[in-house]
């Protein structure tokens, strides 16, 4: 960390505790000791106003920028936040920022290069989570198709008397000699058996 | 249509009503007949449409009709230079109170009919009332400082006789929390496009006190907001989705195909909210609260009237008012750029092929039909009006500075 007169003082903005809570390590660890996280935006005029944040980071998608944007501009305080990089002479890092779902306000007249190493962090973390985020959301959907697998498997050993490990083997053939993954057969297998079956009534 | 080439065009756009011509014309395959590979994508907030279409995520855009002046003013940040070839239908937005509010107001003489009139003498009336008692004022929210519905309301409040600086006051929300907030007490009122008011009348929160087709009739609302970069560099896309956009609003227009409208806008990629919500918005049949319905001419109109066509007194009326709210101060230079912003030329260009009707006109007096009128155009007869201001005055777009200074404090 270059040597600062006054160390930044930070805001993170994020519905998403989970996200916040990457963005305020990646922050600490980097040195940045003066962070507020805040989750939701209620009163969050009077929080702006005593916390008097040089730099604001929050999720793109926010549904409350609008609010939040339409204060910055009604603010009479000399020292107002506006978006990030104004002067537009860093399109790189604007594009990386916009891409990574981040979006930052700046206040006026701090420079440039005390505040990029902020973005650029905030940027990496913002990545790192949606990174974290498809991969649980890959685990999530293993977890599906274990269960797939399992339902099918009873359906085999009920319709057609074959063992745990015989249904098991069977779906797996079937898997690979159309080259298809176990889960879609056993999702087939599931619907066709659905579809299939006889009327409750008979 | 192989013979054209495919041009492919990614659009943002809020979920809200007025996006009904962008999502008919990728819906309906009419953007695809004129070779656009139309995208859609949507936003949760007008700063994040302004900074993806600043980034090069997206090539146009579904945006409130003020933000391309105020972008090309330099009154956003981080926003490109935009134009305004073609706009999204005139009106589709009301002014919803709470129930607390709205029984005041009948206490004050309000009707149901939603005359912007009475309404504005009612609320008055019940702000008199309030300031015996209470030093907090009443609570307005909008969805943006650069929004046709900052400016109505204002324009509502100050021809009451409500100064919206110091009798009310006005802050900004999302669209979909604006029930919430009016059941939390947060606000007492907003001004908002559909279906959200819709939603705090029919879940019987909220009454709809008058609308936007009540306080200034046939009036714009939203625009296609395009890079300009991009539309130098692709004429032929722009054109071509014009033309599609141009035959989107059409069908949109045609009470035919109201249902199968509000059901496409229903979907959970669009609006994500009851079909139902949808048809009173397009019919004009609306629920005001209660169980009452009222039907309002000319509530949202996406074609007839040249809905579609880029005003230039449209730009002017919004940068006049941009001026008396104090976001900019008037000077010849600012007036070129707001007026500059939007295109007719572009319109005319493109959509020549279609027949439609064109007018000839690039500028009109605001407020000047008291009927429906029939006007000078190309392609086919037009009629345009009634488009009166409730409080009777005009905007003439040739006398700008005088109807500036006849709305100074």
């Amino acid at each position: 960390m270059p040597e600062r007169p006054i160390p930044l003082s930070i805001l993170i903005i994020d519905e998403n505790r989970l996200r916040a809570a990457v963005i305020e390590d990646g922050l600490r660890d980097a040195g940045y000791a003066n962070l507020t996280v805040v989750y939701d935006v209620v009163g969050i005029a009077r929080r702006i106003a005593d916390i008097a944040p040089d730099v604001i980071v929050i999720d793109l998608e926010n549904p409350n920028r609008d609010m939040l944007e339409s204060m910055f501009q009604l603010s009479r305080a000399v020292r107002r936040p506006i978006a990030m990089f104004v002067d537009r002479s860093d399109q790189a890092s604007i594009e990386a920022a916009v891409d990574a779902g981040v979006s930052a306000y700046v206040v006026d007249g701090l420079k440039r290069e005390r505040v990029k190493p902020v973005v650029d962090m905030a940027i990496s973390r913002f990545n790192a989570f949606a990174r974290m985020a498809r991969e649980l959301e890959e685990a999530r959907s293993q977890l599906e198709s274990r269960k797939l697998i399992d339902r099918a498997r009873g359906i085999l050993m009920a319709t057609r008397g074959l063992s745990e490990a015989d249904a098991y083997a069977l779906l797996r053939k079937t898997a690979m000699n159309q080259n298809r993954k176990i889960s879609e057969i056993a999702e087939s297998l599931i619907m066709a058996a659905g579809l299939l079956a006889p009327p409750e009534d008979t | 249509m192989s013979a054209h080439r495919e041009h492919e065009v990614v659009a943002g756009f809020m979920p809200l009503l007025d996006s009904a011509i962008l999502v008919a014309a990728r819906e309906k395959g009419i953007a695809a007949a004129e070779g656009i590979d139309l995208t859609l994508v949507r936003e949760s907030s007008w700063a994040s449409i302004r900074d993806r279409m600043a980034v090069g995520h997206f090539q146009v855009t579904h945006q409130l009709a003020p933000m391309p002046i105020a972008a090309n003013l330099g009154l956003t940040s981080l926003a490109v230079k935009t134009i305004v070839p073609i706009a999204l239908g005139l009106g589709g937005n009301a002014v919803t109170v709470s129930n607390d509010l709205w029984a005041r107001m009948v206490d004050g003489g309000a009707q149901t009919d939603l005359d912007a009139r009475a309404a504005g003498r009612a609320l008055r009336a019940a702000i008199a009332v309030r300031a015996k008692c209470s030093s907090e004022p009443l609570k307005f929210a909008v969805v943006h400082p650069f929004s046709g519905h900052n400016y109505e309301l204002r324009y509502w409040l100050a021809a009451s006789g409500i100064d919206p600086d110091l009798d009310v006051e006005i802050v900004i929300l999302p669209p979909p929390l604006m029930a919430d907030a009016l059941v939390g007490g947060t606000i007492d009122g907003y001004c908002v496009g559909e279906p959200w008011s819709t939603a705090a009348a029919t879940a019987g929160v909220g009454h709809i006190a008058t609308v936007k087709a009540a306080i200034w009739r046939s009036s714009p609302e939203k625009v296609l907001g395009v890079a300009a970069t991009w539309a130098e560099r692709e004429p032929d896309a722009l054109a071509a989705l014009l033309r599609a956009l141009c035959r989107a609003a059409q069908w949109c227009g045609d009470a035919a195909n109201h249902r199968e409208l509000a059901d496409l806008l229903a979907g959970p990629e669009y609006i994500a909210r009851p079909a139902e919500w949808m048809l009173h918005g397009l019919t004009g049949a609306l629920a005001i609260g209660g169980s009452a319905t009222q039907r309002i001419e000319d509530f949202f109109v996406p074609f007839a009237k040249a809905a579609t066509f880029p005003w230039k007194s449209h730009a002017l009326w919004f940068y006049s008012q941009m001026v008396r709210w104090q976001q900019i101060v008037h000077s010849p230079d600012n007036a070129a750029i707001a007026r500059e912003t939007y295109r007719p030329d572009l319109y005319r260009s493109a959509l020549k092929p279609l027949g439609v009707a064109l007018p000839s006109a690039n500028a009109k007096v605001e407020g000047a039909l008291a009927a429906p009128t029939p006007v000078g155009s190309a392609g086919a007869s037009l009629v345009l009006g009634p488009d009166g201001f409730f409080d009777g005055m005009l905007f003439d777009p040739d006398k700008l500075e005088a109807y500036i200074a006849s709305q100074a404090r």
